[in-house]
């Protein structure tokens, strides 16, 4: 049985402009103690998708589907029921920890006040505790720290005070999102390390929420990879990344740098859009007329499941599809 | 810090400098005699003879060109004598300290009663954005803001003093007297700010440390009482000293109506009777106290933004 | 047209063009010579002959207000485009030429600004003596201020701009570009400030009336008939409700046209207001 099992989970917006379907009919399954890598490019609504199951999203989100969590349906829960689950079962590892934290607010008292809440601890307990946590993620002089605000930090420290906010509620689960964005290459390894360090340390199940492969090759046990809303791709990190199947996440993996930096021509439709056939399709090289028109299913090929009418049951025919030929053919 | 004082201090003197010579000014080529003016008021009109008037010409000081009489002026008002009242010959120093601490607690009083509306009603207006709530408290925020003082006041009293007779109408000293002037000149105050605090909360709850918070666990009172209103005061206590310059303006006419004895009635009725000396001082006292006021306010400002504390001490 | 699609300005805008025809064709409009004095009639309430009812001469009050419309409008309108221009003027002058004389006048803003205005305003008129003139200016005396610094601050930042370079290596003089291409920049904030300055001009002016200072008897206006009022609000509380009623919708009507127009033209303009 899963940790964490999301079932047909569709979250849609209610805009001005109309529905954005940032979640579309998504199926995901975390085990305990694993770690699994959301990647997708940005605006594809994998961060949507995290905050979805925190049910962190603005009224005007519409969440429907199932997420069962423990065999408790976090959809159905109350609003007070979802407070307890939040830090305390699932934590959350915010994107961009300048802006995380509150900047009115002494960093201890951020820290603490999960501890405070969730385990009814008393304020000189809980600060014993949030500094041994912050020591042991290489923040020095963490008493002096604890008295300061926000702006008063460098940004790794920000870094490991949020990490470290994380957890504080020892919860099973936690939910990593875009960690590493905007950081340049040192501060990434530091903080792919501050991830590693966490997972070891509460032996808990990652959701790690990404654009950056190279994060999730060095993270992830499983991969799904999100297009336009939809899960296009999920399987074994290692099959996922080295054997792609999904003419979509076939390009990802060749747009990497050391694969040559091949783009992928054109834009993702709006997430406004009902699109029949394959969202996909306007960006395909291997697209045709059923691809338009005929709803695409979901396949299982050696225990990866791609949603792609044309791959075919031995996996690997279509590998070369990018590459210098295909570049040639944009141009 | 204390260069930025000492800078505030130096407009202060500027603006006494600019407001006094202005009235001064003002008083002389204004129509009417000041010497027969106050020969009126002190002998009345029916026995006044030309004597009097030029003797009161000549002891007030009052037949030397202006800037004599104003620079005689300024000389004694850095000594803190501000001169006899041209009207009850009594020094005006001594009856301005007296109404000064009416004006200021009114103000004051005035403040708390706008801040124990407007909070709330900001508040719950951002929570409950687009609810009935909202609409009833931004309602009640335009109207507040378009509402003349002067006819607030009068209709607070036909209702609570001339209908319902709670409260008193005039009269200083008690708590009761209070209200009316307090709720008059704060409700005003209170639809600016009512309408502040709502815009700097949804500012505010749109933040990611707000998402940060909720994923702590932690209730949505807590969330909004403590996370969120904390950032969101910070743009509200600015609007709240500057509105405090407007709540001195609404002092004059809100004194006037309700019989206050503070600075806004004296210097109406000094307007009235023409007592230059009178005038002078208040609009001295108008300046310092404005200026006084918006300096603690920014003093405030420091010790609740402690982005700002920093920025001082690096 | 977007501007139809908020209700309030729409409110705003026709209350406007109602008070604006009342001014126009006030004569026309009322029941009775609004200075008439009809003694027998003193202090009656709201009735079909009176619909406002009458003061204590017995002169109409609905008539009155009408005509108070009329003197509104003006100080309104008069104060606003007097401190408009003052404010228009001195913020060009001050952000195009920067410097000693962008020092000065943003100094004397700065002066102004540290005083409470509608005090100076009631000094000024008062010393002045009453007078709707000396309240005209008065008000306007105590408003340009904002318009100044809206003004050089938009200019600083178009005063940048290419094209202004462009025109001045083509022999426009300094004139010129204030004029031609710095002013049409400046239009979209000065006309809301206006819009709300036209509400507070009214609102102020009628606070100065209150207390004696604007149009002396027997001409109507809103504030001191209110003052007046206040002696019968014990037997006659209408002489005071309907003026007051008047001055709260006008004032409430400018305040919804601002409001629009600055979601219309300027939505930034909101946020730096407050800041």
């Amino acid at each position: 049985m899963a940790l964490l099992s999301i079932r047909n989970l569709t979250t849609v917006f209610n805009c001005q402009e109309g529905m954005v379907k940032a979640c579309n009919n998504v199926s995901l399954d975390i085990n305990q103690g694993q770690t699994l890598g959301l990647i997708g490019e940005t605006g594809c609504g994998k961060s949507v998708l995290g905050l979805s199951i925190l049910k962190l999203l603005p009224v005007n989100a519409v969440s429907s589907g199932q997420i069962i969590y423990n065999n408790q349906d976090l959809l159905a829960l109350s609003v007070k029921e979802m407070c307890q689950v939040r830090g305390s079962e699932i934590g959350f590892l915010p994107q961009s920890p300048a802006t995380a934290l509150n900047p009115v607010l002494r960093i201890g008292e951020q820290l603490t006040e999960g501890l405070q809440l969730h385990q009814g601890m008393v304020k000189e307990k809980a600060r014993v505790i949030a500094m041994d946590m912050l020591k042991s993620l290489g923040l020095k002089d963490c008493d002096k720290r604890a008295a300061d605000y926000p702006h008063q930090l460098s940004g790794g420290m920000k870094q490991r005070v949020v990490a470290a906010m994380s957890i504080t509620g020892q919860p099973s689960l936690l939910i990593a999102d875009e960690p590493t964005k905007g950081l340049d290459a040192v501060n990434r390894a530091q903080v792919i390390d501050l991830l590693r360090q966490l997972t070891i340390k509460t032996k808990a199940s990652l959701l790690l929420i990404t654009h950056d492969l190279k994060v999730a090759v060095a993270l992830c046990d499983e991969i799904a990879v999100m297009y336009s809303g939809e899960i296009v791709e999920k399987g074994s990190a290692d099959q996922v990344l080295n054997n792609p199947l999904h003419p979509y996440t076939q390009g990802l993996v060749a747009s990497l740098p050391e694969r040559g930096l091949f783009p992928i021509p054109g834009y993702s439709p709006s997430l406004l859009d009902d699109i029949p056939g394959c969202r996909f399709y306007s960006r395909c090289p291997i697209r045709n007329e059923n691809c338009k028109h005929q709803p695409v299913i979901n396949r299982e090929v050696n225990g990866v499941h791609v949603r792609c009418l044309y791959v075919d049951q031995s996996g690997g025919t279509q590998q070369r599809i990018y590459g210098r030929g295909f570049q040639s053919e944009a141009v | 810090m204390l260069t930025y004082i000492s800078r505030r201090l130096m407009m202060l003197a500027i603006v006494v400098l600019g407001v006094t010579i202005m009235t001064f000014v003002l008083m002389n080529v204004a129509p009417g005699d000041p010497a027969e003016m106050v020969a009126m008021a002190r002998y009345g009109l029916e026995n006044l003879t030309v004597e009097q008037v030029e003797n009161i010409r000549i002891s007030e000081g009052l037949d030397a060109p202006v800037w004599i009489q104003y620079m005689h002026w300024l000389a004694h008002a850095l000594k803190g004598d501000l001169g006899r009242s041209l009207v009850t010959g009594d020094p005006v120093m001594q009856e301005i300290m007296v109404r000064a601490p009416a004006t200021l607690i009114l103000a004051l009083a005035s403040l708390v009663v706008s801040l124990l509306i407007a909070i709330p009603a900001g508040i719950i207006s951002a929570a409950r954005q687009n609810t009935m709530l909202d609409y009833l408290a931004r309602t009640g925020a335009l109207l507040g803001a378009s509402m003349p003082n002067f006819w607030l006041a009068l209709l607070l009293i036909l209702l609570f003093s001339v209908t319902l007779g709670w409260l008193p109408v005039f009269g200083y000293g008690e708590f009761r007297h209070i209200i009316l002037p307090a709720v008059t000149l704060g409700t005003g105050l209170a639809a600016i700010t009512t309408r502040l605090t709502r815009s700097s909360m949804l500012e505010v709850l749109e933040q990611n440390y707000i998402i940060t918070a909720r994923a702590k666990g932690l209730q949505e009172g807590n969330i909004i009482f403590h996370h969120a209103f904390k950032n969101a005061f910070i743009p509200v206590i600015t609007i709240i000293g500057l509105q405090l310059g407007h709540l001195l303006e609404g002092t004059v006419i809100v004194e006037s109506i309700f019989a206050w004895p503070g600075l806004g009635k004296l210097l109406v009725d000094s307007i009235y009777a023409r007592d230059y000396a009178v005038i002078q001082a208040c609009v001295l006292l108008f300046a310092v106290l404005f200026v006084v006021i918006n300096l603690l306010v920014d003093i405030l400002y420091v010790y609740i933004d402690p982005r700002i504390r920093y920025e001082k001490k690096g | 047209m977007n501007i139809f699609k908020n209700k309030l300005t729409l409110t705003g805008m026709i209350i406007i063009l109602v008070l604006v025809g009342t001014a126009i064709f006030a004569p026309m409009l009322v029941p009775h010579n609004p200075n008439e004095q009809c003694l027998n009639q003193a202090l009656k309430g709201p009735c079909l002959e009176y619909p406002c009812g009458t003061d204590e001469f017995g002169r109409c009050i609905f008539s009155r207000i009408i005509f108070g419309a009329r003197i509104s409008l003006e100080i309104g309108i008069a104060v606003t485009a007097v401190s408009a221009a003052v404010g228009i003027a001195l913020g060009l002058a001050a952000g195009f030429y920067g410097g000693a004389v962008d020092e000065i006048i943003m100094r004397i803003v700065d002066i102004f600004l540290a005083f409470p205005g509608l005090i100076l305003a009631l000094v000024v008129a008062g010393l002045l003596g009453p007078g709707i003139l000396n309240v005209m200016v008065a008000l306007a005396l105590v408003g340009w201020m904002g318009y100044a610094r809206v003004v050089r601050g938009t200019v600083l930042a178009e005063k940048e701009r290419e094209f202004i370079e462009t025109a001045r290596s083509l022999g426009a003089n300094d004139l010129y570009i204030m004029f031609r291409h710095l002013l049409p920049n400046v239009i979209a904030p000065v006309i809301i400030m206006a819009s709300v300055g036209i509400g507070y001009a009214i609102l102020a002016s009628a606070g100065l009336s209150f207390l004696g200072l604007g149009a002396q008897p027997p001409t109507a206006v809103w504030g001191s008939m209110l003052s007046d009022g206040k002696s019968y609000l014990q037997t006659a509380p209408h002489l005071t409700i309907f003026p007051g009623l008047a001055i709260l919708i006008t004032v409430l009507a400018f305040n919804f046209l601002g409001d629009g127009l600055r979601d219309l033209l300027d939505p930034r303009l909101k946020r730096q207001s407050v800041e």
